[in-house]
């Protein structure tokens, strides 16, 4: 009897062993494809890599970091980049992704394209100064029930160039059986800044990341997180902005503001902020000092759950009703969004049928 | 009429192939691996697909399946294993395959895709290997009884993607689309195939 269970859990334990360690072999064995060359942009970059991973990994490890949320499992598409030579076919994991006209530009998901040969590929110029960095917190400190501002202190490197509105990509570490998990954010600081980032962070309910920056992260601690990422920038012409955020969109519009202060900028720009009761905004002072310090800048706060009996003086309603009230004619106008789609989403119908072509709204929208 | 392996070798291989694949069809007459045809079986080329990787791994594991129960199962007397150890080697068996073909044939890598693990999960797979260790057989036979059940499997899968194919192009009512259809298909099918069953017996 006893023998008999020894023997069968021995002959288990034994078939786990051996097959594991089987497949290990032959992984080592068969999936071998030895040194391969990378040439990225026409030759301004080539890597020496080792065959057998993905392309995302292959880049990662020399230092260039194309954007990714899912950790390379194929859901985020972030990661996509042209692979013009050695890609092999599509896979059917990044068919969905891929829409007729990147097909034919030869994007790809860098998570699903394995090194197996000499390849070239394009990625935009932008993505050769994203670095990994490590940093403590500063400071972290509420900003309304939900939101809070996080500034980490960088410390390898210890400097970080980048341009107002682009975003950083925060890696939370394990808590509670939640992996760790990497989630994009706006830095809210100016650029001058280059010794620190500056977040501002929403509490989404049951959210990985958020959650572990409300609850476990604390000041000093230390985080790692990777950067600059985006397109999302003001454009070099001297056009009327008109900026539009809701809750944390808030940040790259406020780096971008005080970017446009210390360049002593000339454009004149209203900002529409939407929340949902006074409780709900931040930065209010600050932003009524820039009105006073930049030469043409209005700072209009709309509150759409504000009680009517309340001494807000300020707009109520939605902040796309506010905007077509008080900007009818916005054709000179260029425009610049933040928010969650679907404020987003309205904002660019309210802005086209106010006479903005498409090509002058500029947004980053976020889920 | 019992035929008699030993007397009659290729006869009684030919006759073992036969019936797995016809009288015994594994899809049409056992009902196994149902799930992977229902999902796989909207276009006839996927479904050819699908069921030459389920021929290969289902005559390959067979033979494995057969050896490990022959001379490990039976001398250490844990046959009451045989389900958990047949799908291990099964599942290794697979994971082994796919690392094969993605070295080998990139483009076949690409074709076969999510098809492949998929098989790991296909009871068909697993229903062969016990049905192989019920009956006398040796290891040849193992092997071609792998082999016919594999390929019945194929010809069902296909002849049912065939049929679906068809059907999309008609009318169907809202409520028997899909699976609903497909399955009062397979039942008509098996109908046929169970008139087979009179003709060998084994």
């Amino acid at each position: 009897m006893l023998t008999g269970i020894i023997v069968s859990v021995l002959f288990l334990v034994g078939c786990g062993l051996v097959f594991s360690a089987l497949l290990l072999l032959a992984e080592r064995r068969i999936l071998r494809y030895g040194p391969c060359a990378i040439e990225i942009n026409d030759g301004k970059k080539t890597l020496e890599v080792d065959g057998g991973g993905t392309l995302l990994a292959a880049l990662a490890e020399n230092d260039i970091f194309i954007p990714s949320a899912c950790g390379g499992r194929g859901t985020c598409a972030y990661c996509k980049v042209r692979v013009l030579e050695g890609g092999g076919t599509i896979g059917p994991v990044e068919a969905p992704y891929l829409s007729p006209a990147e097909t034919k530009e030869n994007v790809r998901l860098s998570c699903q394209v394995k090194v197996r040969g000499n390849m070239r590929i394009a990625i935009p110029e932008s993505l050769f100064s994203i670095r990994r960095f490590r940093g403590h917190v500063e400071h972290k400190r509420p900003l309304t029930r939900d939101i809070v501002e996080v500034r980490i202190a960088l410390d390898d490197p210890a400097e970080m160039p980048f341009v107002a509105g682009q975003y950083i990509q925060l890696e939370s570490q394990p808590y509670r059986g939640r992996e760790s998990v990497m989630r994009a954010y706006s830095v809210s600081s100016p650029p001058s800044d280059t010794r620190a980032v500056e977040t501002v962070i929403r509490l989404v309910p049951d959210g990985i990341c958020t959650t572990w920056v409300f609850e476990i992260l604390r000041e000093g601690d230390s985080v790692q997180f990777s950067g600059p990422y985006g397109e999302f920038r003001l454009s070099d012409s001297d056009r009327p902005c008109l900026f539009i955020a809701g809750g944390s969109g808030m940040a790259p519009i406020w780096s971008m503001l005080r970017d446009m202060k210390e360049k002593r900028s000339r454009r004149s720009a209203v900002y529409f902020f939407g929340a949902l009761t006074q409780a709900d905004l931040f930065y209010t002072e600050p932003l009524r000092q820039l009105e006073k310090e930049l030469p043409d800048f209005r700072y209009v706060p709309a509150l759409s759950r504000e009680p009517p009996e309340s001494d807000w003086s300020g707009e109520r309603g939605m902040i796309t009703d506010v905007l077509a009230r008080r900007i009818p004619d916005m054709a000179e106008y260029e425009a610049y969004l933040c928010g969650s789609p679907g404020m987003i989403d309205a904002a660019i119908k309210v802005l086209q049928s106010g006479g903005i072509p498409p090509d002058r709204i500029f947004y980053d929208k976020f889920a | 009429m019992t035929p008699d392996p030993h007397s009659v070798p290729f006869l009684s291989l030919l006759l073992v192939f036969v019936s797995a694949a016809f009288t015994d069809n594994i899809l049409l007459v056992r009902f196994l691996g149902l799930c992977p045809c229902l999902g796989v079986s909207k276009k006839v080329d996927a479904s050819v697909g699908l069921g030459l990787a389920v021929t290969f791994v289902t005559a390959c594991t067979a033979v494995l399946n057969y050896w490990v129960y022959r001379y490990l199962l039976i001398p250490l007397d844990i046959v009451y294993l045989r389900l958990i150890v047949f799908i291990v080697v099964i599942a290794a068996f697979v994971q082994l395959v796919e690392m094969v073909v993605e070295r080998l044939s990139e483009r076949l890598y690409q074709a076969l895709g999510i098809f492949l693990p998929l098989i790991t999960v296909n009871c068909a797979i697993l229903g062969t290997a016990l049905f192989m260790i019920a009956r006398p057989y040796n290891a040849t036979q193992a092997f071609v009884f792998g082999l016919g059940s594999g390929f019945g499997w194929l010809v069902a899968i296909t002849l049912i993607g065939g049929i679906r194919e068809k059907i999309d192009e008609k009318h169907v009512p809202p409520g028997l689309r899909g699976p609903g259809l497909t399955l009062i298909v397979i039942g008509i099918m098996s109908l046929a195939f169970v008139v087979f069953s009179g003709m060998i017996k084994l």
